[in-house]
């Protein structure tokens, strides 16, 4: 043949959407988080963000130098060293960030081979390394902007705690976790653009909720679970962390399992555990359950029955 | 009840107003035409016809080579130059009748029942729709005398004519709906008289209001037919997903529409049951859309079966520029050609040629679990799982996974943000394990 054109199976046509394009869509659904926590801890959260950032991105860079693949550009770094930076307290060394940084990258996502292979929340674990590690700098919530407890941590002493200042954010906590505001504001981003769906934050948060009135104490006292809702991470967990595509499971089914998990297991942390605080625990404890999960809601092929046997001809 | 829809699917950039507004124009064939023996699925026909014989337009010139098999017919008047292997569309090499065409186009006498619709029996319909070598025109080329002769035709409920065109860039069956209204509705007509207790149903995107409307005309007389618009989403027109939109009713790989009480057929090929019925005329010419913005003048042509491409491209105007790619069929499902210089056959709905090419521009990089193929599988499968049992070749837990449910329809691979070629994984393996069954 005298013309050769160029050959492929189908399909011969693609969508628009890319891993780095999905990643920057994250990146800036976490703004105005990240620009609340700057605008409530002052301009050291600016430099921790900064900080913990640059660490995760020099770890893939160097990574890749090192095995001659440049996997930095699907901005998968940036991701997970911005939600490292929002789940640290503004009075983090910045050592221990650059610390939490490496871990992250390295160790939970680069060893175990790259992206799409990590078995838990790079930035997740990182953090609940950070906190058996260091747990005095890690939940020393004192600063310029506030001292004492956390909301949750006043919450659990039986102490009254201002709801509306922690819709807003107005209150103690790590960098980007405060405002439930800006936090759902870059969820509602998310989910306008098909990034994540309400399958995990609502199953999540609905658990949670259930949980807490069940066992929490105070029933379904409003202001009391309001500031149950509001509270540490939760937010920030079901809405960015939990919704992690590589470490939740691929089932839909499945991801409805997941959230209630979550729910669960953050409840039982929160009320029956030793801290006031359990998400990043929560989610973790969910990352390492998801192959079961995924094993028992296998989804049922088209045309099938439930037992995997197939349709027969109605006689 | 129905719900004029399925589960899954995708919209990609539809290309229709390309050509969706060109009336169907005829094209001149070239001064040779190629009629491969196998453009169908099944035996491949065997030539009755030998060099140097003088062929008319319509003659028999190959008969269907067992009962999974049709005949072919001349589509011009000439020579028969020989019968040789031939390159065709998707790059294998086919023994094919090549005929000289003298340009006369001098028809054989056809041969019309000669009695109306209500007198024909079941076994002349089929006989007549064998006879005119009828197969599958929306791409697969399923003989369609072997798809209406089910085992008990008096179950068919329904008989649905498949207008969904859910392919992007194609056209032809929307002029054919617009154009040969009748002719589709009287082929119809002639399949429902095949299954007494089936109700007749076109089903049509509701992106095609026109057609919608046009059909709704042309059959409301007629207690037997109605018209459905389905939504328009990609594979619509894929035989389970219409089956369920239209019905309610599932249906997986290993079974057949006539389990669940259905038959369905693709627009051109209830044209040619109409002309080969009532008319006695074969199945000689079809619609083809030439599109893509490689080509000057988009445009959807009756073509005569065995024209070559090069031939139907020169008809709309040739390539401007270069094109990356030539493609028959529509972006989802057809194939890539190596080169225009082979025939058309039975099963070309389409002739695409793109600028660019999208797949050969990009780097697949790691699945990173995004579900997105999950979400739009209208097998409703895990297709990344199911492209690392196939890369893996892990092939029970390929089979276990349902892998082989996969229709090819390409959404998990248009998805893809990580750009890898699952649906080529999938179908990798589909065909190794469908060739190890017949073994």
């Amino acid at each position: 043949m005298s013309e050769l054109y160029k050959v492929s199976s189908n399909p011969h046509i693609r969508s628009k959407v890319t891993i780095s394009g999905l990643m920057l869509a994250v990146i800036i659904a976490l703004m105005p988080a990240a620009g609340f926590g700057i605008y409530n801890f002052g301009s050291r959260a600016l430099v921790v963000i900064l900080v913990t950032v640059g660490s995760t991105v020099a770890t893939e860079v160097l990574f890749g130098l090192y095995r001659k693949k440049m996997t930095v550009t699907d901005l998968s770094a940036v991701v997970t060293g911005l939600l490292l930076a929002l789940n640290l307290p503004v009075t983090i060394p910045l050592w221990m960030a650059v610390l939490g940084g490496v871990f992250a990258i390295l160790v939970v996502k680069l060893l175990f081979g790259g992206l799409g292979q990590n078995f838990m929340n790079p930035a997740l674990g990182a953090r609940c390394f950070l906190l058996l590690s260091f747990p005095g700098a890690m939940t020393a919530f004192d600063c310029d902007a506030y001292s004492g407890a956390t909301p949750l941590a006043a919450l659990k002493a039986g102490e009254q705690v201002n709801v509306l200042d922690m819709f807003t954010g107005r209150v103690s906590g790590t960098i980007g976790e405060t405002s439930v505001l800006a936090l759902l504001a870059g969820a509602c981003l998310l989910l306008a653009l098909g990034v994540i769906d309400l399958r995990i934050p609502g199953s999540y948060i609905a658990t949670f909720t259930l949980f807490v009135i069940l066992f929490g104490g105070r029933g379904t006292e409003p202001a009391y679970l309001a500031a149950q809702l509001s509270g540490g991470g939760l937010m920030l967990g079901a809405f960015f962390m939990a919704t992690d595509y590589v470490t939740r499971p691929i089932t839909v089914k499945g991801q409805y399992v997941f959230g209630v998990i979550l729910g669960l297991l953050t409840g039982i942390f929160r009320i029956f555990g030793p801290g006031a605080e359990g998400v990043s625990y929560a989610i973790i404890l969910g990352n390492l359950l998801v192959p079961l999960i995924e094993k028992y809601t296998k989804p049922k092929a088209f045309g099938y029955r439930k037992g995997g046997k197939r349709l027969e001809r109605e006689k | 009840m129905a719900k004029l829809t399925f589960l899954g699917g995708i919209h990609p950039y539809d290309g229709k107003d390309l050509s969706k507004d060109k009336p169907i124009s005829d094209v001149t064939p070239g001064g040779v035409l190629v009629y491969p023996l196998s453009q169908h699925i099944g035996a491949p026909a065997e030539a009755i016809v030998a060099k140097g014989d003088r062929v008319l337009v319509g003659q028999k010139i190959a008969d269907a080579g067992g009962f999974v098999s049709v005949p072919i017919h001349a589509s011009v008047s000439g020579t028969v130059k020989g019968i040789e292997p031939r390159r065709v569309a998707t790059g294998d090499m086919v023994t094919s009748i090549v005929v000289e065409n003298d340009g006369l186009y001098e028809e054989t006498e056809f041969c019309p029942p000669g009695k109306g619709l209500d007198e024909l029996g079941r076994e002349e319909i089929i006989n007549a729709i064998r006879e005119a070598g009828i197969v599958g025109m929306g791409g697969a080329g399923f003989p369609t005398h072997v798809k209406l002769s089910p085992k008990e035709p008096d179950k068919i409920e329904y008989v649905i004519a498949n207008c969904a065109e859910c392919e992007p860039y194609l056209t032809s069956d929307y002029r054919r709906m617009l154009e040969d209204t009748e002719k589709l509705v009287g082929g119809l007509k002639v399949i429902l008289k095949l299954f007494p207790n089936a109700r007749g149903i076109l089903a049509v995107e509701d992106n095609k209001p026109d057609c919608i409307a046009r059909l709704r005309q042309a059959t409301q007389e007629d207690g037997r037919i109605s018209v459905k618009a389905l939504k328009t989403k990609y594979p619509q027109g894929g035989e389970r997903q219409l089956i369920y939109a239209v019905t309610d009713r599932r249906i997986n790989s290993k079974m057949l529409p006539a389990d669940v009480g259905c038959v369905v057929n693709n627009v051109d090929t209830i044209v040619a049951i109409y002309r080969a019925v009532t008319e006695g005329r074969p199945l000689m010419e079809r619609i083809v859309t030439v599109t893509g913005d490689a080509v000057v003048n988009p445009a959807n042509f009756r073509v005569r079966i065995g024209t070559g491409y090069d031939e139907i491209l020169a008809a709309a105007g040739g390539f401007k520029g270069e094109p990356e790619k030539i493609i028959c069929g529509g972006p989802m499902m057809g194939f890539a050609m190596f080169g225009l210089n082979v025939p058309s056959t039975k099963t070309a709905t389409a002739l695409l040629a793109l600028s660019k090419d999208q797949v050969s521009a990009m780097e697949p990089g790691p699945c990173i679990n995004c579900g997105r193929c999950v979400e739009v599988c209208p097998g409703r499968i895990i297709p990344s799982r199911l492209a690392d049992y196939a890369a893996h070749f892990d092939e029970d837990g390929f089979v276990e996974n349902y892998g082989m449910e996969c229709c090819e329809c390409g959404c998990c691979s248009f998805v893809c943000p990580a750009r890898r070629p699952l649906t080529q994984q999938i179908k990798s393996m589909r065909k190794l394990q469908l060739a190890k069954r017949k073994k």
